[in-house]
């Protein structure tokens, strides 16, 4: 597959050389190679999933070390991981579903991938998931098929097909990539979406005349903003510039563009304003699987002093951004130091760091962390395009979104790179 | 200012996102990298490696420049080799570079090349050559044509196709480090093209000032002036070896009558990447020698107003340039990485198949780790240093600011600062480095101390409890006999570095052993006990030089000596400014035309005196011995080129000038802050002392200083000399003198410091003068008879 290796080296350089930005479009476009992978991918009559998993795996690997701050890129390769062996599930089951009850459920057509919808068949699937994972508690809670909550269902018409030709092996490994490949690109299609989905639930979270903070700029914000005021809220905002980009200048004049009431603010007059503050609303870089995020730096200040004041801090994040991880040292080991030239003109300072002279050693440290981390006690609520969340859910949602497996064997994998 | 700073980093930020890559893709863009600097100022390493290599933060620089060149939109890299051209194009071939999708690499190896200039011509003809196949080729369809028109349509082709460079392209050596987006630099580029077909060439150039004291920039370059158009950017002027001596440039008159604005600036870099037009290839071959680039291309462009070809500049301001000239830049530029400048070219991004290295935090400061390296427990591991792929440190060892490449063993107790340290190295039990490059494969023996400046080039050993001293260049290869500081020598000294090497090389590799232990016995006593390699000897004149580029800081004493004289430099300023606008409120125009002939030499002269007061004084006050003044005079005739008579007559001035003011304490005071400029005021502002005062001051001080003055005075001629300048004191300067010119005349009689001979003569010269000349003549009339009879009486 050598178009799939040039196309995997090109994703590797852009990532290596920090040339794409944002998680989202990491995210969409690891899913896309990693569907390209996987369509590449020629597939063994035994153990079929094992293979796409090991090919999945090994490009994964390369593309987590290629940029290991870009928290986006392994949890697209552990949620293909997750799809795959989901899938692969599905079929089994489905296969043993439709061998009992061939004669019963050929005419069933909906919507279930899992085969719940059939009693057995669900009990099947039921026992062989728990075998997979602890079943997911919205599950047993609403009991509702995981499909209905978890993206990566594939389309409806491939499973019953699916189910009347399961016996036959040849034409199941054709399904399990089809299969495979339709998932991925449900979560191509979700990873697009989220804002949307997220912005949907703005006018439940922005009410009439209340002053939103938010700190620097984010898409997922932004688009949450404009929903609430189409939806005839007013509301004012107040933009901290995210300093030592100012990405908030832009995200201000986007705003006053789409006719809201904006007020710009230095980072460092938050605290000062937080008291005139109803609700502060920030993006995210990563959600971590204690709840805790990572998110431009600065907004840990932000949440302290939204704390202070009992304001509730609400992260918006797209289901790309729940990483699986616990964050151990944050601060340094997922973080990104960028050059200091965003904080100071090199040639003003020059003169400060001539190391020719005294010690050698420079007096002048610049020091650009791009992100900071906000402990899961600061953080009121995280809205993703499954609904509003704790903190301390996130690793049920988690546990929905991954597989134990893959956690594991990725982490040594890269520890091991 | 910080607001205007915010919105500059938000317009920046608002560019970058309007900033579409694909507007440089439209066409491809082409760049020539130089991998050969053609200078001789990484010896001895580069006997051995080509400077591209060598390792910068544990990643070879040639990396630096193609990952730079390939993120900033360039498609195609011819990279130029010469010197070790085969390591270079081995290396590239290994590397990832030649794999890469929409970057390609092309080599081009020449070795009878001995300067940019060359390179860039050979380039120039490959292009015509391959044209003319071309054109041939195209050419057999229509060969009824006679052969004159043949001839005619492959010029016209030639112009028609150009060559292989198709448009504008950037011109780097691979010795550079940037981080900057080119989008901006190359569109101003084509539209100033578009507008002048003249504009051949846009430089960048970025802010950075020079030391104040050390008259160079932070990487250890002259200090560059350079007088750029304010409004169009243009570059009029471009100087980067001024004489700072004299501390003066000279600008033509033209410029100033030419431009309506002009900014001179001395605190930009140049960060020695060119975007070029293609003309520029074709320049440099119609002058056949221009070799240097900035040297002799872009003075001789700016020189040349026939062509009117101009140069234009492109200031980067948060974006990080640097190219790495000497040892002192490459130490900079390293730190400047590590401090991450340069992101996203930092040792922790991986940007060309460097290794995977983590950041840890070590105080307040951040460490890059690999993660495969053996650390003992008790070693330290300072801040900003970067530790390379499965390197063991022993216990107690402390590493601070330094860079240490991949697999090395270092030992217990050992101290490392500021240093670099590259693959493979073994540095046994306390040994000490501080401020040191230390190439592959160095074996350090317990004990070993190596001094600020030291470089080790490959292989050397060093014995057990060696101390290798400062700045001094350490090699298995012994340094070749030519050396000559000549700037065009150095070309080709170059190239006959290479081709001594490529034979070194043939024959290292067949008898490696036999080389160690023959070198082992014949400079046994030079390395210490069981050490290898060649001291090579500073060459004469660069021993001044040596701190200016080396990668240990500047020692401080060569900092207080410098400042020191800067400060008189500066006193010189203001007194220039003085006697400017004095000269320019009160004397008419005929002073100033008479000034402007003999501007040079005089003023010399008026520098020298100065500097020989300042000396004087300062003796004085610090109680300098005689010895050592005179040292110190001598040095500066020499530098100066004065003859022993211009030092008698200025030594003299500044003890007669002391005399005056030793009796005021408080004149003394002002003096000291205020040397010179307010000598002037002081004297004039006291005129009316006791004759017997002064003239007891005097003689004190002629006693005490007799032998200083004595020094100077080898003839008769350098006396007479003394007389005149003290007459000339007399009449202009000090006036409280001339009353007492005839008793002054006999003390230094009666001190022996002038000879009767020499009194007699003057006295002799003076007859035919004019009346108002004679004034001191007759003053000491009684004491020349005295001397007349009194010789007279001898014979």
């Amino acid at each position: 597959m050598p178009d799939t290796q040039v196309l995997v080296n090109d994703f590797l350089n852009k990532l290596k050389k920090r040339k794409i930005e944002g998680s989202q479009a990491t995210a969409r476009q690891t899913a896309e190679l990693l569907r390209s992978v996987i369509s590449q991918q020629r597939v063994p009559y035994t153990n079929q999933a094992g293979a796409l998993i090991d090919a999945v795996k090994a490009v994964g690997e390369q593309l987590i070390a290629a940029n290991p701050v870009e928290l986006a890129v392994g949890n697209i390769v552990r949620r293909v991981l997750h799809i795959i062996r989901e899938e692969d599930l599905s079929l089994t089951t489905a296969a043993i579903g439709g061998l009992n009850l061939s004669a019963v459920s050929d005419d069933e057509n909906d919507d279930d991938r899992d085969g719940d919808s059939t009693l057995s068949a669900a009990a099947v699937a039921a026992a062989a998931r728990s075998t997979l994972r602890p079943p997911s508690l919205q599950t047993l809670l609403e009991d509702t098929p995981v499909s209905a909550a978890v993206p990566q269902t594939s389309s409806s018409g491939g499973d019953s097909e699916g189910k009347s030709k399961s016996a036959d092996k040849s034409s199941r490994s054709r399904k399990l990539k089809h299969d495979v490949i339709e998932a991925v690109n449900e979560l191509i299609q979700d990873i697009v979406t989220c804002h949307e989905q997220i912005a949907e639930q703005a006018v439940e979270h922005i009410h009439q005349n209340e002053v939103i903070l938010t700190l620097g700029s984010s898409r997922t914000v932004l688009e949450f903003l404009f929903a609430a005021k189409e939806k005839k809220r007013s509301f004012r905002v107040f933009v901290a510039e995210g300093a030592p980009r100012y990405q908030g200048h832009l995200l201000a004049k986007e705003l006053v563009a789409r006719g809201l009431q904006t007020t710009l603010i230095t980072d460092s007059a938050v605290f000062a304003m937080i008291s005139r503050v109803n609700m502060v609303i920030v993006g995210a870089h990563a959600v971590m699987a204690n709840g805790g995020v990572i998110a431009p730096v600065g907004m840990n200040l932000v949440a302290l002093a939204a704390q202070k004041h009992a304001v509730p801090f609400v992260v918006l994040a797209g289901s790309h951004k729940l990483c699986p991880l616990y964050p151990h040292n944050p601060e340094v080991l997922l973080n990104e130091l960028r050059s200091p030239s965003e904080l100071l003109d090199f040639g003003e300072f020059s003169d400060c760091m001539d190391f020719g002279s005294g010690s050698g050693s420079p007096l002048l440290h610049v020091v650009n962390p791009a992100f900071d981390y906000v402990p899961p006690k600061l953080v009121s609520l995280f809205i993703t395009d499954t609904g509003g969340h704790n903190p301390s859910y996130m690793y049920r949602l988690i546990a929905d979104y991954y597989s134990a497996d893959d956690l594991v064997v990725q982490r040594r994998a890269t520890a091991g790179n | 200012m910080g607001a205007q700073k915010k919105r500059a980093a938000a317009a920046a930020a608002a560019a970058r996102v309007s900033e579409d890559p694909d507007d440089l893709a439209r066409q491809p863009l082409q760049a020539i990298l130089l991998a050969d600097s053609f200078t001789t100022k990484f010896r001895p390493i580069t006997l051995e490696r080509p400077k591209v290599l060598l390792p910068l933060v544990n990643v070879p620089m040639i990396n630096y420049t193609l990952a730079w060149l390939e993120a900033a939109g360039v498609a195609e890299v011819f990279v130029f080799c010469c010197a070790h051209s085969k390591q270079v194009i081995d290396y590239l071939e290994n590397s990832e570079w030649f794999s890469q999708p929409n970057f390609t690499v092309k080599t081009i190896e020449s070795h009878n090349i001995i300067s940019a200039g060359d390179a860039l011509r050979l380039i120039y003809e490959q292009n015509v050559a391959l044209v003319d196949i071309a054109c041939l080729l195209k050419l057999v369809s229509l060969s009824r044509l006679k052969l004159a028109t043949c001839y005619t349509l492959t010029i016209c082709f030639l112009v028609v196709l150009s060559f292989k460079i198709h448009g504008d392209f950037v011109l780097i050596s691979g010795d550079t480090v940037s981080n900057m987006s080119l989008t901006q630099a190359l569109q101003e580029h084509k539209e100033r093209k578009k507008k002048d077909n003249n504009a051949v060439m846009t430089m960048i150039i970025k802010k950075s000032k020079p030391s104040p004291i050390t008259r160079q920039s932070r990487l250890g370059t002259d200090e560059l002036f350079m007088a750029i158009d304010p409004n169009t950017k243009q570059l009029l002027y471009y100087e980067d070896k001024a004489d700072h001596s004299k501390g003066t440039i000279c600008l033509d008159k033209m410029l100033l009558a030419e431009n309506p604005s002009i900014s001179l600036h001395n605190d930009k870099q140049d960060c020695y990447i060119d975007i070029c037009s293609p003309e520029v290839l074709s320049l440099f071959t119609d002058n056949f020698d221009y070799q240097h680039l900035r040297r002799h291309f872009v003075k001789g462009l700016l020189l040349d107003d026939i062509m009117g070809y101009k140069i234009f500049t492109h200031e980067i301001h948060s974006s990080y340039a640097a190219r790495i000239d000497n040892y002192r830049s490459y130490d900079i530029v390293s730190k400047d990485i590590i401090q991450r400048w340069t992101y996203p070219y930092v040792p922790d991004v991986k940007f060309c198949g460097n290794r995977a290295t983590k950041l840890e935090r070590r105080g307040i400061c951040f460490t890059a780790f690999n993660s495969e390296i053996e650390q003992s427990r008790s070693a330290q591991v300072g801040s900003f240093t970067v530790i390379g792929y499965g390197t063991k440190i022993g216990s107690n060892s402390k590493i601070s600011d330094s860079v240490i490449g991949e697999g090395c063993t270092i030992g217990s107790n050992v101290l490392i600062e500021g240093s670099y340290i590259w693959d493979n190295v073994i540095i046994e039990d306390g040994c000490e480095l501080r401020h040191v490059i230390v190439c592959d494969g160095v074996i350090m023996k317990a004990g070993a101390v190596l001094k600020p400046g030291v470089v080790l080039s490959f292989k050397v050993v060093i014995g057990e409890r060696f101390v290798v001293p400062a700045y001094s260049k350490v090699s298995l290869l012994q340094q070749p006999t030519v050396h000559d500081s000549d700037e065009e020598l150095e070309y080709a000294d170059n190239s006959s570095g290479t081709v001594e090497f490529s034979s070194i090389q043939g024959t290292a590799d067949q008898s490696n052993g036999e080389m160690t232990s023959e070198s082992s016995e014949a400079h046994k006593p030079k390395l210490g006990t069981g050490g290898v390699g060649y001291i090579w000897s500073i060459c004469e004149g660069g021993q001044e030089e040596e701190w200016r580029h080396s990668v240990a800081p500047i020692p401080e004493d060569k900092l207080t000596e410098l400042s020191e004289a800067m400060d008189d430099d500066q006193e010189l300023v203001t007194q220039d400014r003085t006697a400017l606008s004095t000269s320019g409120e009160l004397i008419s125009d005929s002073n100033a035309s008479e000034g402007d002939d003999n501007e040079d030499s005089k003023d010399d002269s008026v520098y020298f005196e100065k500097e020989v007061e300042a000396t004087f004084l300062r003796a004085v006050e610090e109680n300098v011995k005689v010895d050592h003044v005179i040292l110190e005079v001598n040095s500066l005739r020499l530098s100066y080129n004065m003859t022993s008579a211009d030092c008698a007559g200025a030594v003299f001035y500044s003890m007669m000038k002391l005399a005056i003011k030793t009796p005021h304490s408080s004149a003394i005071g002002l003096l000291t802050l205020y040397p010179s400029p307010f000598s002037m005021v002081a004297s004039n502002a006291y005129p009316i002392y006791l004759s017997g005062e002064l003239q007891q001051n005097t003689a004190n001080i002629i006693t005490t200083w007799q032998k200083l003055l004595k020094s100077y005075l080898l003839e008769i001629d350098e006396e007479i000399e003394i007389i005149l300048k003290f007459e000339e004191m007399c009449l202009e300067s000090a006036k409280e003198f001339s009353p007492l010119f005839a008793r002054i005349l006999h003390i230094l009689y009666d001190k022996d410091i002038l000879q009767e001979d020499a009194i007699l003569r003057w006295a002799d010269e003076k007859e035919g003068a004019d009346e108002s000349d004679k004034v001191f003549v007759r003053q000491s009339e009684k004491f020349i008879q005295w001397l007349r009879e009194a010789s007279e009486e001898e014979d």
